[in-house]
């Protein structure tokens, strides 16, 4: 085994997310952002491996429209050995087959490698489409749901997360992993490893670089309407002086709603 | 044609009852897709369930679930039969089937729909829950065919009844799996299903041992309902196994009662279809009480009691 390869994706941090009330409309423009929680378990699977079997190189993939460095110094702290950013401003409104595309190219670009791990949905979009629709591009063989994988030889025995069972399956390498959150605490890197992290390189390439088809960016999917919630709940506060009292109004209240009783 | 297919049957009724409804509207045909191995007999309930064609592939090879054979399939038959709109069961499976069909026919898909409609110009119009919970997005397709997931318990199936459908065998090329499964071991899966409770009694972080869902339990009791939980009773405290939120269970019950739960954004997510929505809390600035219709600002371990008590006497 000699290279490992994790996708990740600059997310924005949807605790931090603010609503514009009067509109719905969600504040995006300078919302925090950072690696997607699901990815940063990919890389550190990705980095257990590696201490497990050693010698193995981690490059890290990233997709985006605007400036992703600051959030991939942080993939760079925690392990990995090199990050690739494609970035390039047309980007900007791919949906998940042109990210998939776009990942696949920097990947065939880069060239040889073992494994690509990938979290199995973002934290934002939580479309879960991309480690897919990638492995089907790449023609490789995936695993997707994965909360516990071992290289064995040339081989990865992976434990794939079912609604109603666990599977365990063998597939041989090269091949794409999709991991959930179950399958490991991610490290926090130390000021040490966020030191060392400053002399790894980032490269960055456009989609002239990887000489992308336009028309493959294109977006198969037309966003009509983003909006947070419409939130018509009553909100009426109950109080009184007793617990008793409160509960006898609560109980009232729920009989004239029609929601007690069989 | 809309084409319906999950390797869960229950998922396909529920998705062959919406399907239906779309059909009716866009004047066009429901067909249901029906693949493993000895299966036929499930073909005449899909029929009865709003299918006017089932495409049966019925193979020793197809016995299990496995991702290339089963896409290969469904890719066949969709430039076979060309169906304008594909919906396909939102599991774990199923997901990532979904996904490479739409890769492989390079097309949109719109993953974990939770609305489906026809809008004026008979689009097909999705809404699915995104950022975090945080906002709703209503998204719809550019190029055909249009393939939408669909997760479990989000449409009702039909009353299944006597209808004339044709069952049509199918004959593909089955391409090989890329993986080999060593061992399938099964899970306990609790045999109620909190998507069908009418009432739920959930509580969260405010509640201090495990013993004390005892008092929930009793409540829950008393209204007919189950108890539900919160993500970080069970991936953090290990209470339980399975929680309501936009990762879990999205439930809705008639009445939710929310007890010691601070109400971010991912559990709200989840509940966001309940009827009424009571919350207890002692934290007056939880953000819970900005989505409940009832809110009680107290301590659950002396709330709990009353409302029991209250529940009996108004209940027996």
């Amino acid at each position: 085994m000699n290279r490992i390869i994790v996708c990740l994706k600059q997310a924005i941090d949807v605790s931090q997310l603010k609503v514009d009330p009067s509109t719905r409309q969600l504040i995006t423009a300078g919302a925090a952002k950072k690696i997607s929680d699901f990815d940063k378990n990919a890389l550190e699977e990705a980095i257990r491996i590696k201490e497990k079997i050693g010698n193995v190189e981690i490059l890290t993939v990233t997709v985006a429209s605007e400036d992703a460095k600051t959030v991939l110094r942080e993939a760079l702290a925690m392990g990995a050995d090199k990050a690739y950013m494609i970035m390039d401003p047309s980007f900007k409104d791919v949906d998940t087959l042109g990210t998939a595309y776009i990942l696949a190219e920097a990947i065939k670009k880069i060239g040889a490698f073992d494994l690509v791990l990938c979290g199995e949905t973002s934290l934002d979009s939580f479309s879960g489409l991309v480690s897919s629709r990638l492995a089907e591009l790449l023609e490789l063989a995936h695993v997707s749901s994965v909360r516990k994988v071992s290289v064995e030889g040339d081989a990865v025995i992976a434990e794939r997360a079912l609604e109603d069972s666990i599977e365990t399956v063998k597939v041989k390498m090269p091949a794409l992993i999709s991991v959930t959150r179950e399958i490991n605490q991610p490290r926090i890197p130390s000021l040490m490893m966020i030191m060392k992290a400053s002399k790894k390189e980032i490269v960055t390439w456009t989609a002239a670089d990887l000489k992308l088809q336009k028309e493959k960016l294109d977006a198969k999917i037309e966003v009509m309407e983003v909006l947070a919630p419409k939130t018509e709940r009553k909100r009426v506060k109950i109080t009184g002086e007793t617990a008793q009292e409160i509960a006898e109004k609560l109980v009232k209240a729920l009989v004239e709603e029609g929601v007690l009783g069989r | 044609m809309i084409m319906v297919y999950s390797e869960k049957h229950e998922l396909t009724l529920e998705m062959l009852g919406k399907g239906r409804e779309i059909a009716d509207k866009l004047r066009t045909e429901l067909a249901a897709v029906l693949i493993g191995y000895n299966v036929q007999e499930k073909a005449n309930e899909l029929i009865k369930h709003g299918a006017d064609k089932v495409f049966l592939v019925d193979n020793q090879a197809l016995m299990h679930f496995q991702i290339e054979p089963y896409l290969s399939i469904l890719h066949s038959l969709i430039t076979n039969y060309k169906p304008e709109t594909v919906l396909i069961g939102s599991t774990r499976n199923g997901k990532p089937l979904a996904a490479r069909l739409a890769t492989r026919l390079q097309t949109g898909c719109i993953p974990d729909c939770n609305r489906l409609s026809v809008d004026e110009r008979n689009r097909l119009v999705c809404e699915r829950i995104t950022y975090g919970g945080n906002a709703v997005a209503k998204m719809t397709f550019k190029t055909k065919p249009q393939i939408a997931t669909i997760p479990p318990r989000t449409f009702e199936k039909l009353q299944p009844q006597e209808r004339s459908g044709r069952i049509i065998k199918f004959d593909a090329k089955i391409e090989e799996s890329k993986t080999e499964i060593i061992e399938t071991k099964p899970l306990q899966v609790s045999a109620v299903r909190i998507e069908d409770a009418d009432v739920i009694v959930s509580c969260g972080r405010g509640l201090e041992k495990k013993e004390d869902t005892a008092l929930l339990e009793e409540l829950a009791q008393i209204l007919n309902g189950q108890v539900g939980n919160t993500r970080p009773l069970a991936e953090d405290r290990k209470w339980f196994t399975e929680w309501v939120g936009l990762s879990g269970h999205k439930v809705k019950p008639k009445l939710y009662i929310a007890c010691g739960i601070s109400g971010v954004i991912q559990h709200v997510a989840g509940i966001r279809d309940a009827k009424v929505i009571v919350a207890i809390n002692k934290d007056e600035n939880a953000p819970i009480f900005e989505v409940a219709d009832y809110g009680v600002v107290g301590n659950l371990y002396e709330i709990l009691p009353a409302l029991k008590e209250a529940l009996k006497k108004q209940l027996h």
